[in-house]
């Protein structure tokens, strides 16, 4: 399927839609994953819109009130998988990785019209599933990663139980660039290489920034694509906001388990958020001022 | 006193178990022969993962495959699959309640594999994890039966296996039953709970204080967690002179904790002795030193027996020396560890 001008352009309206709410956001709650939005944007934008092959949801789905953690017996635990629509043979999963990402991916999931409009109110809210660091029960979360490496080990197991099965719906997983400085990681590359589990596909916010500062000085991780094809993979490493190479890599067949690095700007589409580099974490206004600033931009991005 | 030696109880029992049931998978972190699945692996291959020295990632891998429905039973050794990995166990298993079968060989001193093989906190740190259940065996005829047992139970299940040379103390007949005590002997003297191999321990020491006039109710638990058998509480309110637990791990956190807390909720006010690892790290020796050296013996119990009674039984520990002695050299297991 060859991207076609009026997908790009659907993509990039997502994109923009994403980055804005979660300002939005941002400036009625002073503070949000804003760094996040700004250098994910066009990747998860892509991701939904093009790349992944999911079921429908009944349309922009109310997110549950939270009814309870997991326990032994009791039944099936509400799952935020359910706005990834139905689970079936031939169907993609997602399994997002960087639960302080949730944000962002309940933005990208309103853009998409599987979470309700009104969706990012109940974030972070007391009682609700809609929550900071997306746990199972959160919307477009089927498992709990907010312990960071955690999500590609688990997505290993769900890509070997679906080859066991002959599923030939691929398993994506999404993550973060800071999750290399975790041992898991390399743990479950060398595993989902050894056992050749060719239905996973890897895509990395590759933004250089984590809750310290860059990642260039807190621990570097590069060369990251050498790194990684010597545990056997099918590395692409394109720019994270350029969308036809997006599609183009997301597209790509190959016989070993896929990895795109996507190289992104944590301050793409906000440059008013290079003046706080080099801590883009999260976003906090420090005055009266510096917030003013951020609205005058939401105000123009919204013109 | 002698038993049977069974070898390898764990390793046939396992096969023939999973022989019809293709959703079970067994995961393994390179120890497969010396955790008795060698054979299984060559019984069912395509059922049988190798995932290396990784232990992080075998846990997420386990809760993958668990949440589409396999049942993964992860062998390796204790140590390996709560202590590294803890985070991963919780996270990825534990908390959503996914059925894995955590099978770890070498609790408590089993093995002259020193501090980092031994696991002596297992219990206590597994016990405050929710969703968990916890399992021990005891002997042959438990490590045999206890894969229906596991299976039945729709949450993760951390196994206290044993394996190489076992005896079989309770007769092949009665299985394993979930969170239900063997009652081994009756008395209103002292009530003793043992567990896991304390319990053959407890034995030696048993019909010699029987001979002294002692009446011992002795219990043996196979279900550390949970620990709601009513038959623990009617045994706690019986004792005339107090309650003793023996458990191959620390004091802390582990059966004699378990008891402590029953007692307490329950208004309970009789002495209690726990023997078990005193609080401290043991080191690389064979069982039976370390079991003298940190007094998990039953010379220990005789003496705590002595202590709630206030009075010497003239029991010398030459009385105790019939009980037999596993050599860390056994040709059951694949190396000395």
């Amino acid at each position: 399927m060859g991207d076609s001008l009026s997908e790009i352009r659907e993509i990039e309206r997502i994109a923009s839609g994403i980055r804005q709410r979660v300002l939005a956001h941002t400036l009625a709650n002073n503070g949000g994953y804003m760094s996040q939005a700004c250098s994910s944007a066009e990747l998860l934008a892509t991701l939904y819109y093009s790349l992944l092959t999911l079921g429908p949801t009944d349309g922009a789905l109310v997110p549950a009130e939270f009814s309870g953690v997991p326990r032994v017996g009791g039944g099936h635990a509400a799952t935020g998988a359910i706005f990834h629509g139905d689970k079936a043979p031939h169907l993609d999963r997602l399994i997002s990785s960087p639960a302080h990402y949730a944000l962002v991916i309940y933005a990208a999931l309103i853009e998409m019209g599987r979470l309700e409009e009104d969706g990012l109110e109940k974030f972070n809210r007391d009682g609700s599933t809609v929550e900071m660091i997306g746990a199972e029960h959160s919307p477009g979360f089927e498992t709990t990663t907010g312990s960071l490496a955690q999500a590609i080990s688990q997505a290993g197991g769900i890509a070997l139980a679906r080859k066991l099965r002959g599923d030939t719906g691929r398993t994506w997983v999404f993550m973060s660039d800071g999750e290399f400085q975790e041992g898991q990681t390399w743990e479950a590359l060398n595993a989902i290489g050894h056992w050749k589990l060719d239905g996973i596909r890897v895509i990395v916010d590759v933004n250089g920034a984590q809750c310290d500062g860059p990642m260039e000085s807190v621990m570097n991780i590069e060369p990251l694509d050498e790194r990684v094809e010597a545990f056997g993979w099918d590395v692409r490493k394109i720019d994270g906001h350029d969308i036809p190479a997006l599609l183009q890599a997301g597209r790509a067949e190959s016989d070993r388990p896929v990895m795109v690095l996507c190289y992104t700007d944590p301050a793409r589409g906000l440059p008013l958020l290079q003046e706080r580099y080099p801590v883009l974490h999260y976003l906090r206004f420090s005055s009266d001022d510096e917030r003013q600033k951020y609205q005058d931009v939401f105000e123009g991005m919204m013109a | 006193m002698s038993y049977e030696i069974v070898t390898r109880p764990h390793q046939d029992s396992f096969i023939k178990w999973a022989k019809d049931r293709p959703e079970v998978v067994v995961l393994s972190a390179d120890l497969t022969n010396s955790c008795e699945v060698g054979k299984w692996r060559d019984t069912y291959p395509d059922r049988f993962f190798s995932m290396g020295m990784a232990e992080q990632n075998m846990l997420g891998f386990a809760g993958g495959l668990a949440r589409e429905g396999f049942e993964p039973w992860l062998h390796t050794f204790c140590v390996f699959l709560y202590r590294r990995p803890l985070d991963q166990l919780q996270m990825s298993v534990a908390y959503p309640a996914l059925p894995v079968r955590l099978v770890g060989f070498l609790p408590g001193i089993m093995t002259p594999g020193g501090v980092t093989h031994q696991a002596i906190e297992d219990i206590a740190v597994l016990r405050a994890v929710p969703n968990m259940t916890i399992l021990e065996v005891g002997d042959a005829t438990e490590a045999e039966t206890i894969f229906d047992v596991a299976h039945s139970i729709a949450g993760p299940v951390y196994i206290r296996a044993l394996r190489g040379e076992v005896s079989r103390i309770f007769p092949q007949e009665e299985p394993f039953v979930f969170n239900k005590a063997r009652v081994l002997s009756e008395g209103r003297d002292i009530t003793l709970l043992t567990s896991g191999i304390m319990t053959e321990e407890a034995l030696r020491a048993v019909p010699l204080l029987q001979e002294k006039g002692v009446q011992i109710h002795h219990l043996h638990i196979s279900t550390l967690k949970p620990f709601t058998d009513p038959q623990v509480l009617d045994a706690l309110k019986k004792s005339s002179s107090g309650v003793i637990t023996m458990e191959n791990h620390t004091v802390v956190g582990g059966l004699g904790s378990a008891v402590a807390e029953v007692m307490a909720e329950n208004g309970i006010g009789s002495r209690l002795i726990r023997i078990g690892i005193p609080d401290t790290y043991a080191h690389g020796a064979s069982q039976k030193y370390l079991m003298k050296e940190l007094g998990l013996d039953a010379i220990a119990l005789v003496s705590s027996v002595e202590k709630l009674l206030g009075k010497t039984l003239d029991i010398k520990p030459a009385d105790l020396e019939s009980s037999r002695v596993v050599s860390v050299h056994s040709s059951a297991k694949v190396e000395a560890l």
